[in-house]
């Protein structure tokens, strides 16, 4: 495949793991944690690495699964002791960061993990780091290993999609029919790590956050059905990933900004247009507005 | 007689406050007993602490002289109307089978026999003709409807409702409690978190007086006098005497 046919599927990747994640992120009013997520995972991957020395995907994987259950559950914890939830969220995720800037600066030194680089990401140099995979070839590893979390996203929102939608809606009907509300919030908060981490050599820790929760707001306009909801915000994902690479091409500027970016626009255009909720729709029918 | 349920030395705090100390109570089966008491008494800490959705300090809760893990699906749950976002994206079809999502397990989806299941519970509420409506664009009486639309089809012996009447209607006010004088008549347990004194006496014939504590719990006719009413709300009885309605 060619060097921009692979940047574009590995954007498209991003924004479908994002898009999906997102929606039960915004429903559950959750958004402040995957802000907070997108940063403890760097204490994650650096942790991952001091153990082994080596920058490998699964390693990471691992690394965010564990910085974003750490984060999940201090926050309660502070939570459930009297701090306010936002309150809670602010202190712990600046506080993780932190250790991971201190680690980086001093004990990773000058390899490859830099902060710039997570914090922004870069996707231009996916294409060159490729591994070779049985049947399929010489692939990306970034596109493989977002290949898989898409998968593990996608299977475990189907196959609990009536567990997902009940403790997003009704915690309390859920825990009193027997579904184990706590757990399914830490299986989520696993999610969130792992797409935020997936994502993060394609467009960095700050717009993995515009990727997760951009697309599934504008999709919060146009519908009033989960499922539906869900397939939107996939695709404003996508059409996001895709008209930032073209809009950074054009300008010749970051292409993580340019995706960031065409959330904003999709949602803007969503804001205005949507025939529910949009602007323009209750400028026209003020009596659906009442 | 066997309780139905059963509430021993029960104390609970809310935000280092204990809202609720030394709670004892018993509640025979096929009665429709009204929780009443001042604000702040601890009625809806007290569902929740029974349910295990909130902690407890000391006492025990038994349902049919068994533990609630064993017996949950017979235990049936209306949260307040207030306590749901009523924006989420879903229909009210859909939130009526989420009551039927423990019985339908891990990894199936609902399927024919359960939206009938929800259609017909919605029916009986007079709701038929809203299944496909957007769940924000009900009123509070209809959404109210809903939530015991839900409670219906999880077909429990025992249910609890925390202010199901609570800004509702007077015609939605007549559907729910006729719904819960037919569950009562069918054998089944009813609690109710009640905050409307003047309809005591008409709508329910068990009565929990609550002020953190049980300040009587009895039959209607005998425990809901002026004297005990008046020892659970203290001071503020007379704030209530002058709410209209």
């Amino acid at each position: 495949m060619s060097y921009t046919g692979w940047i574009l599927l590995t954007a498209s990747l991003v924004g479908l793991s994002c898009g999906f994640i997102g929606v039960l992120l915004i429903l559950r009013r959750m958004a402040m944690m995957a802000d907070a997520i997108s940063h403890t995972v760097l204490i994650g991957i650096v942790v991952a690495f001091l153990v082994t020395r080596e920058l490998g995907g699964v390693h990471m994987l691992i690394g965010a699964i564990a910085a974003g259950l750490l984060t999940a559950v201090l926050v309660q914890w502070f939570h459930s002791r009297g701090v306010q939830q936002e309150a809670s969220i602010g202190v712990v995720f600046t506080t993780l960061f932190a250790v991971g800037v201190v680690l980086i600066a001093t004990e990773v030194g000058n390899v490859h993990l830099d902060v710039k680089h997570t914090l922004m990401g870069e996707i231009t140099f996916i294409p060159w780091e490729k591994i070779e995979l049985p049947w399929v070839g010489a692939i990306p590893e970034a596109v493989f290993i977002l290949f898989l979390v898409l998968l593990v996203v996608l299977v475990t929102i189907l196959a609990f999609y009536k567990e997902w939608k009940i403790t997003s809606f009704d915690p309390a009907l859920a825990a009193s029919l027997g579904i184990p509300v706590l757990l399914m919030h830490y299986v989520f908060m696993s999610l969130v790590s792992v797409t935020t981490v997936a994502a993060f050599d394609a467009v960095g820790a700050i717009m993995v956050v515009a990727m997760l929760i951009t697309p599934a707001a504008a999709a919060y306009l146009w519908t009033d059905r989960l499922s539906i909801m869900l397939l939107l915000s996939g695709s404003f994902g996508v059409l996001s990933a895709i008209m930032g690479y073209y809009i950074a091409a054009w300008l010749d500027t970051s292409i993580s900004g340019s995706m960031a970016f065409s959330t904003g626009i999709v949602f803007m255009i969503s804001f205005l247009c949507s025939p529910k909720h949009g602007i323009l729709a209750k400028s026209i029918r003020p009596s659906m507005s009442a | 007689m066997l309780p139905a349920l059963s509430v021993n030395g029960l104390s609970a705090s809310y935000q280092k406050n204990k809202v609720l100390d030394d709670v004892n109570f018993d509640v025979n089966p096929g009665t429709l007993t009204s929780i009443v008491g001042p604000n702040g008494a601890g009625k809806s800490t007290l569902l929740k602490v029974m349910l295990d959705l909130h902690p407890k300090l000391s006492g025990s809760v038994s349902y049919f002289d068994s533990t609630y893990y064993k017996v949950k699906s017979r235990v049936g749950y209306v949260p307040q109307r207030g306590s749901v976002d009523w924006d989420f994206p879903t229909n009210a079809l859909d939130v009526v089978m989420m009551g039927l999502y423990g019985q339908i397990g891990w990894l199936r989806w609902p399927k024919r026999i359960h939206r009938e299941k929800a259609m017909n519970a919605l029916d009986k509420m007079g709701m038929a003709d809203y299944a496909g409506r957007q769940i924000s664009q009900l009123s509070g009486g209809q959404q109210q409807r809903v939530f015991l639309a839900r409670a219906l089809v999880q077909d429990a012996d025992l249910y609890f409702l925390d202010e199901p009447l609570a800004g509702v209607d007077a015609a939605t006010e007549r559907a729910i409690m006729d719904t819960l004088k037919t569950l009562k008549s069918n054998g089944r347990t009813v609690m109710v978190v009640h905050h409307d004194l003047q309809t005591v006496e008409d709508y329910f014939d068990h009565v929990l007086l609550l002020n953190r504590t049980v300040v009587a719990n009895g039959s209607t006719n005998e425990i809901f006098t002026k004297e005990n009413i008046f020892r659970t709300y203290g001071g503020s009885l007379r704030w209530m005497g002058e709410k209209s309605g």
